[in-house]
């Protein structure tokens, strides 16, 4: 059984606790690792799930995200590959899977049919989707599509959108808001921008949704940051680094998956305070 | 009531379902000031003054439309003319473009420029208007195009611009458009992204195909006054689109006149093997806009390949996608074997060493003036000189320079 993004959130507010929503590439290096990790990630207690579909363009993500992509598409990734795992995962009641949430270019779910998309991705487990080239202008009847698929469509606010601008997107979102913490790409930074908080604020006026940032987060220090100002953060190219130690011939692949484990279970304590 | 094809995109940068904004919202703030500064330039005639000004004394325009009567003889058939492009400054069509956005750079009150390259023809011309103004230049460029295109990565530096190697992907073009989005996505407040083709989100598409309007305009009237009528066929080699798009623009409305496409047909229609967009390709989303592209079932885009740099690229402007779904403009595509002919034809014939984009539309010229009859006049657009291409066509070619 899935659980929802909006129970999740609503479960972890009344613990009085952040949501950590690990990121991880889909097929990197193959399926069967990406089974492995997610167990693990459940294991260790994430709340949410974020599954980056790989794809050959992307311009949102900076060089750590799209080397994963590229090892995961040079094996043979395909989408439809990874709904048919997937949906076997979720079936698994062994594993207590948290809420996963799928991070897509268009380009992939225009191409693969966007109703045949959202109904496989709902039958895998998924329960929203991030598109992060569908900003919210052009997203009117791919709105409508998600929720007549029962699932959520996550939108992003940069903190270069002008008030106006949010005010109109966070009408169309659902299931959380993705805070992008600076502008630029995706990738590990030292330090969260100072102007982080104002506009954290001011987003929390405009909307009831959960406030998630996500894009240069990677130490438990960062999310002392956010306490008390955001409901969640995701972690991308912290996590993504570590699986180019799976090529490596000196480690077992049970060696790399703990090591993300535990990583994921520190970052997870982490919001616990 | 018709709509013209010519008034196009609307507001949110629509050519019927073709276009839009396929970016990440960090971006959309700085789109939408783009198209609102653009729309004000376009309302300011000083802009306009300054722009001609510059078109006029530093690039040279208006560029001719020779008669190749050689060339002519050698089909035996309709009138083959050239549309000079070759002579601006700086030997290629993608000056007028980067003239235009870097006044609207300055206009913005932004010093730093980007942009990308294939050939190394929009990087020059981007390096010379940084120059010509004083703006700091980066250029993307794929390693693979680094090495085809020495000489123009050479000027490049010459003029103060740095270039920086892609080594992702294919390491050609779209690698480079990827890189350049996310050099913007992090610089986009101080920083403005000169795209080199009719391709990406709005309002680039639009902004590039007015600039280069200028080539229809010129030709347009340049025909009349020579020959006292339209052309009967006017033809230009596509690979993102901008030298055709400009060259077929004012031509639009016109419905005697033929306008016809000429990609990049590599070594045959094999995905992989060719950069023939319209030919081949599907609907999808690619650098930010939605048009016609080379994908696989899965969305992934696909490698492509062609003799020349700057046609090898797995997209095309979303008004040619509209286009050629509305029929208006027919889409061809010529080999690498036939352009090289084309190249050796025209420089055999006419004295002029072309570029081997353009060859693509000197080859398809050929084949269509053999087909015309006398009186026809065919409007070929010369979107560049070929002293780039010589290295690599000696090489294919197995000669020692």
């Amino acid at each position: 059984m899935t659980t929802s993004i909006s129970e999740t959130f609503a479960t972890l507010k009344s613990e009085n606790r952040m949501a950590f929503m690990p990121f991880i590439t889909a097929g990197d290096p193959d399926l069967a690792t990406t089974v492995d990790v997610l167990k693990e990630l459940s294991r260790q207690g994430v709340d949410l799930i974020e599954v980056g579909f790989p794809y050959s363009d992307p311009i949102a993500d900076g060089p750590v995200i799209q080397e994963s992509y590229t090892r995961a598409l040079n094996n043979g990734f395909h989408v439809h590959d990874l709904f048919e795992a997937l949906k076997e995962l979720s079936a698994d009641e062994s594993v207590d899977l948290p809420a996963l949430v799928g991070m897509v270019s268009y380009a992939i779910i225009f191409r693969y049919g966007a109703e045949r998309f959202l109904k496989e991705a709902a039958d895998a487990g998924f329960s929203g989707l991030i598109v992060p080239d569908l900003p919210g202008d052009e997203a009117g009847e791919f709105v409508e599509l998600t929720k007549a698929a029962q699932l959520d469509l996550v939108q992003l606010v940069s903190p270069l959108t002008p008030e106006d601008r949010t005010k109109r997107i966070v009408q169309s979102a659902s299931g959380f808001i993705y805070c992008i913490a600076v502008a630029g790409t995706t990738g590990v930074r030292d330090e969260l921008p100072a102007e982080l908080t104002a506009h954290l604020e001011s987003l929390r006026s405009l909307t009831d949704l959960p406030l998630a940032v996500g894009f240069g987060i990677s130490k438990p220090e960062h999310v002392d940051t956010l306490r008390g100002k955001a409901d969640g953060f995701i972690i991308g190219s912290a996590i993504v680094k570590q699986f180019a130690a799976f090529s490596d011939p000196d480690q077992t692949r049970e060696d790399v998956i703990a090591s993300i484990g535990k990583y994921a279970g520190e970052m997870a304590a982490a919001t616990k305070g | 009531m018709t709509t013209s094809l010519s008034n196009v995109p609307d507001a949110s940068g629509r050519f019927g379902e073709f276009g839009r904004r396929f970016v990440p919202e960090t971006l959309m703030h700085a789109l939408e000031e783009l198209t609102q500064e653009y729309e004000k330039a376009k309302q300011d005639p000083s802009f306009q003054a300054e722009l001609d000004d510059l078109l006029k004394h530093y690039v040279g325009r208006p560029n001719p439309l020779y008669f190749a009567e050689r060339l002519t003889e050698h089909c035996g058939g309709g009138k083959i003319y050239f549309k000079r492009e070759d002579l601006n400054h700086t030997g290629a069509h993608k000056i007028n473009n980067t003239m235009g956005q870097a006044l609207l750079t300055m206009r913005m009150g932004k010093k730093r420029v980007i942009a990308e390259t294939g050939a190394g023809q929009h990087g020059v011309a981007s390096a010379v208007a940084c120059a010509r103004f004083g703006l700091e230049c980066i250029v993307y460029m794929g390693e693979e195009d680094i090495r085809r295109q020495k000489l123009n990565v050479f000027n490049m530096k010459m003029m103060g611009a740095e270039v920086r190697g892609v080594s992702s992907g294919s390491k050609t073009l779209r690698d480079a458009v990827n890189e350049a989005m996310r050099d913007w996505m992090s610089s986009v407040e101080t920083t403005h992204y000169i795209i080199g083709s009719v391709i990406g989100p709005h309002p680039f598409p639009m902004m590039v195909r007015d600039f280069q309007s200028v080539i229809g305009k010129e030709a347009r009237e340049q025909c009349l006054a020579q020959t006292g009528k339209l052309p009967d066929q006017v033809i230009a080699c596509v690979g993102g689109g901008s030298n055709s798009a400009g060259m077929f623009y004012p031509f639009i409305d016109d419905e005697g006149v033929k306008l016809t496409g000429v990609e990049a047909g590599g070594r045959g229609p094999e995905p992989g093997e060719h950069a023939s967009t319209l030919s081949y390709g599907a609907k999808g989303v690619l650098h930010g806009s939605f048009g016609y592209v080379l994908q696989d079932d899965d969305g992934q885009t696909m490698d492509v390949h062609s003799i020349s740099a700057g046609l090898d690229y797995p997209g095309v402007g979303p008004e040619h996608s509209y286009w050629k779904d509305s029929g208006r403009v027919n889409y061809t595509a010529i080999t690498d074997d036939e352009a090289l002919e084309g190249f050796q034809t025209m420089a055999r014939l006419e004295g002029i060493i072309p570029a081997i984009e353009s060859s693509h539309a000197i080859a398809y010229a050929v084949k269509a003036a053999r087909q015309a009859s006398p009186d026809e006049t065919i409007v070929v657009c010369l979107s560049g000189r070929g002293d780039k291409d010589v290295n690599e066509v000696a090489r294919l070619l197995g000669r020692d320079i």
